[in-house]
């Protein structure tokens, strides 16, 4: 278990609040947004993934729905992108319970599930693609409005606060979940559903809400993005590049802990940074990610979090 | 206390449990016992709510099971332990035993009170922040135990908790099981160590081939023709019978 030391928790939460003023190159402000909304959409592979044991390949679905949900309201219907973020969130949800009834009832399990929901995300964009309401290939562009009552700021910090917030929130489920009935019940489904349900455990039910409480981060992220690059499109929105990086920053940060999508996002990001910076061939990070996947996997299948873990003393841990 | 009445189940062509009736009475430790491939497992699999019978009724206190999911019947006061020892093996032994235990509180500390008082009433002397993973045949099996256990079960359905144990292991769990009956709890057993079945019920069904075949008290099930036959073959009782001197 992670994250047992509130006080390091919320130093950390301290320094990232206090990051933009120490820090006042632009680049880095933006890369800590990266950084920090990558993480966010990690913690929300993370909770389904990591501490329920239902491995999704297609959690992009709740963060194009809460892309999408945001920026119809807003340019069609001329919502307010906050009440749209909270209608994403919602519709992230109500994604989350569909696909979720839908396999759970029938208890879809380990690579079923994964492709089950990576099937979901394909059908979305898919239709995403054809229909008039999404603006189909075309996209949708958010017009410049540049206002906090708006959901776009004039510089980077705006952003950057808001989506700390959104990661801090994650973070916080995160840990609630290391802490309370609900989560322990959750990690026994994933050890092994059947015991957890002869113990009382209502397994259905409790898969039902971890589905849901991703799909709501993963909207918020969604919703983010939009009103960060102005621009959304169905292979933005429903694209197996972001469902796999979703997994990869948990995986590689480690799963079923708290600082994992963080760490993981953190590493990504900073290869990917520096392999953008001196390598010029296209496509060369993806290579990277699958190199440091499978050493991760290989070596680490704690992931990098693992390093920091006390090793349990071999010869004295028996009486 | 639990009433099963003309239950059976077939998968595909073949019947696993035809027509079977039993009972277990308050307060009581009842066993079932039967060679392999009785359908012991089956029968035990469809009481806590993880098979649904072909037909059949099944009642715990008045109320009948059948369709009930297996947290459902947990819930009414009864659960199972398994064959194959099933632990969180990834979680700590106390995260193991807390998530019998968060059945009656929600308060982290509670279960985690209640889950070291649990671990001391089945003997396990280890530190429990140990994984699971670490355990023993033994202590796996004693886990099971205790996680049901911290449902606070009402009637408890333990599946061969003595199978892979070793005499002086056997003893151990057989004292364990009957303190757990003299606090109270009705427990309904199968088991494959006849000793253990000898010493342990007050009440005994046989099953062979899907059906019962012999009920009573231990003594008077262990020497049934019928019984003996199913487990050591046809005839045997006959041979027996035959090399004992006449009197």
């Amino acid at each position: 278990m992670t994250a047992h030391h509130p006080r390091l928790l919320l130093a950390g939460v301290l320094i990232l609040v206090l990051l933009p003023w120490v820090v006042g190159s632009e680049f880095l402000i933006s890369f800590a947004i990266i950084v920090l909304y990558s993480a966010t959409l990690g913690q929300s592979w993370n909770i389904l993934g990591g501490y329920a044991g239902q491995f999704s390949f297609g959690s992009v679905l709740f963060f194009g729905t809460g892309a999408y949900t945001s920026s119809i309201l807003h340019v069609t219907y001329g919502i307010n992108p906050w009440i749209g973020l909270v209608a994403g969130i919602l519709m992230g949800m109500l994604v989350g319970a569909f696909v979720g009834f839908l396999s759970f009832r029938f208890g879809l399990r380990g690579s079923y599930f994964a492709l089950i929901t990576l099937a979901f995300a394909e059908a979305f964009r898919i239709i995403s693609n054809s229909v008039e309401f999404t603006q189909a290939g075309m996209g949708i562009y958010i017009p410049l409005d540049q206002h906090p009552l708006n959901f776009q700021f004039e510089g980077r910090t705006g952003f950057y606060y808001v989506i700390l917030v959104f990661f801090v929130i994650s973070v916080a489920i995160a840990l609630r979940l290391e802490r309370t009935r609900f989560g322990s019940r959750l990690m026994a489904v994933r050890e092994n559903e059947d015991a957890a349900e002869a113990l009382g455990v209502d397994t259905f039910g409790h898969k039902m809400k971890a589905i849901m409480i991703s799909g709501g981060i993963g909207a918020a992220g969604g919703t983010f993005y939009a009103q960060y690059y102005l621009y959304i499109d169905p292979y933005i929105a429903y694209g197996v590049d972001k469902s796999v990086e979703m997994l990869l920053v948990s995986i590689i940060g480690g799963m079923g802990t708290v600082l994992g999508p963080f760490i993981g996002s953190l590493v990504l990001h900073t290869i990917n940074e520096i392999s953008r910076h001196y390598i010029d061939t296209p496509g060369l990070s993806l290579i990277v990610y699958g190199v440091i996947l499978v050493l991760i996997i290989g070596f680490l299948p704690d992931g990098l979090i693992g390093l920091f873990k006390r090793k349990p003393k071999g010869d004295d841990a028996q009486g | 206390m639990l009433k099963v009445e003309q239950v059976s189940k077939s998968f595909g062509g073949l019947k696993a449990v035809s027509d079977v009736s039993l009972e277990v009475p308050e307060g009581k430790i009842v066993s079932l016992i039967g060679p392999n491939g009785a359908g012991k497992t089956t029968l035990f699999a469809m009481v806590a709510g993880f098979l649904k019978p072909n037909s059949g009724k099944i009642l715990l206190q008045g109320e009948s099971l059948v369709g009930l999911k297996p947290h459902k019947i947990c819930e009414l006061g009864m659960v199972r332990t398994f064959q194959i020892t099933q632990p969180f093996a990834k979680l700590s032994i106390r995260e193991n035993i807390m998530v019998g235990a968060y059945h009656h509180t929600d308060n982290p500390q509670k279960a985690s009170e209640h889950a070291e008082a649990i671990a001391q009433r089945v003997g396990m002397r280890m530190s429990l922040d140990a994984p699971a993973d670490d355990l023993t045949v033994a202590g796996r099996k004693r886990l099971e135990l205790a996680r049901a256990l911290a449902t606070q079960p009402k009637l408890l359905l333990l599946d061969e908790v003595m199978a892979g144990l070793n005499p002086s292991e056997v003893e151990e769990i057989l004292t364990t099981i009957r303190s757990i009956r003299d606090a109270g709890v009705t427990i309904f057993l199968i088991e494959h160590v006849m000793q253990a079945v000898m010493s342990l019920s007050d009440y005994t069904y046989v099953l062979n081939n899907g059906e019962l075949i012999a009920a009573g008290v231990p003594r008077e099930v262990a020497s049934n023709p019928h019984v003996v036959e199913a487990y050591l073959g046809h005839g045997a009782a006959e041979r027996l019978n035959a090399r004992e001197p006449h009197a």
